[in-house]
């Protein structure tokens, strides 16, 4: 990681790809946390 | 009035009893709703931060040169940026869920509020740290972060560029003001207990235009 | 098979643990070092040269930037009519021609054309002292890259002289000390050779080169490929659109906004309309699912 970052552009957006995996993976957990089964309560 | 009632600490211990009985404090049970992984992110929040201010503690111990210096305290630094790169991430998630949950009602107000405060001050504090990497960074950021600063006027007592302030700052100061925040945030949590769900009959009676997932649950 | 709470929370410390310490090992940490004047000088000449003739000359950053470093009442940001920088106070205040070039070049004591340099410069009225710095400003930045051996020749006094010897200085290694200890033996603050360093362009390039600039959305970026501090997208975000990324007054505006957006976060639960989003999107049906699903 310690090569320089690689960065995407859409208009006025400018993100690198770290940022862009951390907050994907932050929505993709959230997601998962809403919609997969907790065990342990189902009756 | 008796010796005990007007002893400051057995006062204190009463009123502390009678607000957070034992069983409240420290919970082993949770009502039968808590049943999502979503309710997992607040804990995890709370475990980052323990990782956070152990890491942090290390680095402490061994001082700013260390964590250049040295391959283990440069080991130490990861440590310290991992966790508070999990800390933002499950503190995220949290309040999302919290949001989501419309986790102020019943009371629940003063919960949300320091939350929120906590999350703005967890902005600071983490801001801070960037400061006293005593790095590249901590030059580029403290020249540009000075603008904001000024530019309302308080850049003299926030004074980003004088490293040893904004060591206390970091270490010190913010994360005393954040651990206040925290454990009254926890401690209104064990008090006023977790939100219920919303009544059925009102989330029933509200008819919303997009078909929501789980729809086929509704009365 | 169902956990207690105590061991769920111990899972949960476990887990994150876990997951830092193998984040830690697999990626490390960034660690770009610091810049010094001594490699600035050292690396980019003609830029610190040219950095220290404006500061000489007073119309460099630091030294036209009015509170809390310079007192100037027509400098500074203002939100509106309300000249919040100028409230501030000069609390902090730094004369860059002789904190960061006569100063430091004044302890220098075994060099006698620099001693004289130095006395003609001082004995010289401002008017001559400006004529000097300017015209010497000026031919620095008519002169290809800047080179200080490629300047016209001109009437620039003692100037090139001065400039030359803080070079050297700096290329030494003597002027990092000298910015640092002004005021006693323990030094905590680096705001004088901050400043000074921050008003060349060579950290800024740098900066720039890694997308670390307030309009490349550089606050929430971090050098080399690792994430940086995400959760000040939206921070961020307001530098890159107008109108502020047209104002002179951008962070005054930018923080005066997040100061509301941040109440509004806080106060949420107070706030029609805002409070109700979660009943409206139903999000919750998915949380609470099993309780509706029995309690039907």
């Amino acid at each position: 990681m310690d090569q320089p970052g690689t960065y995407l552009h859409w208009g006025v957006i400018q993100i690198s790809v770290a940022n862009l995996i951390v907050i994907g993976l932050m929505l993709l957990v959230f997601v998962l946390a809403l919609v997969l089964p907790f065990p342990g309560r189902r009756r | 009035m008796t010796t005990e009632e007007r002893m400051w600490t057995a006062r204190l211990r009463n009123r502390a009893t009678r607000a957070l009985p034992p069983d409240q404090l420290l919970p082993d049970r949770q009502p039968a709703y808590v049943a999502s992984w979503i309710y997992v992110f607040g804990v995890a929040t709370l475990a980052a931060l323990l990782v956070v201010l152990v890491s942090g503690g290390i680095l402490a111990l061994e001082g700013p040169q260390w964590y250049h210096g040295s391959p283990q305290g440069h080991f130490v630094n990861s440590l310290h940026l991992w966790s508070v790169e999990l800390f933002f991430f499950t503190m995220v998630i949290h309040l999302w869920g919290k949001f989501f949950m419309a986790a102020w009602r019943g009371h629940r107000a003063m919960t949300w509020v320091t939350g929120a405060i906590a999350f703005l001050g967890s902005i600071g504090t983490a801001f801070t740290g960037y400061l006293v990497q005593s790095n590249f960074d901590s030059q580029w950021i403290s020249t540009q972060a000075k603008d904001g600063l000024n530019s309302v006027g308080v850049g003299a007592w926030f004074n980003v560029l004088n490293y040893g302030q904004m060591l206390l700052f970091h270490v010190v100061l913010f994360p005393l003001v954040l651990g206040f925040l925290v454990i009254w945030h926890v401690l209104l949590v064990r008090r006023r207990g977790v939100v219920p769900p919303f009544a059925d009959e009102a989330a029933a009676a509200t008819p919303v235009p997009q078909a929501p997932q789980g729809e086929e649950v509704a009365s | 098979m169902s956990m207690t709470t105590r061991e769920r929370r111990s899972a949960v410390l476990g887990v994150i643990t876990l997951l830092t310490v193998v984040l830690a090992v697999v990626f490390g940490s960034p660690d770009k070092h610091a810049i010094s004047l001594a490699e600035w000088a050292r690396n980019a000449p003609n830029d610190f040269v040219t950095t220290a003739v404006a500061e000489l000359d007073g119309s460099s950053g630091t030294a036209t930037y009015g509170a809390p470093y310079v007192n100037d009442p027509t400098a500074g940001q203002k939100l509106g009519p309300l000249p919040l920088q100028r409230f501030g106070g000069v609390r902090e205040p730094v004369d860059t021609a002789q904190d960061f070039v006569i100063g430091p070049l004044s302890t220098v004591t075994s060099d006698p054309a620099l001693r004289s340099a130095l006395a003609r410069y001082q004995g010289a009225s401002d008017d001559q002292r400006k004529a000097w710095t300017g015209a010497y400003a000026d031919a620095l930045g008519k002169a290809p890259d800047n080179d200080p051996a490629k300047v016209a020749t001109g009437d620039y006094g003692p100037v090139p002289l001065l400039a030359g010897r803080l070079l050297d200085l700096a290329r030494s290694g003597g002027l990092d000390g000298q910015l640092l200890s002004s005021g006693g033996f323990y030094q905590t603050d680096y705001a004088k050779p901050l400043l000074f360093i921050a008003d060349g362009t060579y950290l800024e390039d740098q900066a720039r080169a890694e997308h670390l600039g307030g309009d490349q959305w550089g606050m929430m970026n971090e050098t080399g490929g690792y994430p940086g501090q995400a959760w000040l997208w939206l921070y961020t975000f307001w530098y890159q659109i107008p109108p502020f990324s047209s104002s002179d007054n951008a962070d005054a505006l930018v923080w005066a906004l997040m100061m509301v957006l941040s109440l509004a976060l806080v106060l949420l639960p107070f706030i029609p309309g805002l409070r109700s989003i979660p009943r409206a999107t139903r999000v919750y049906r998915l949380i609470w699912r099993e309780h509706y699903r029995t309690n039907r």
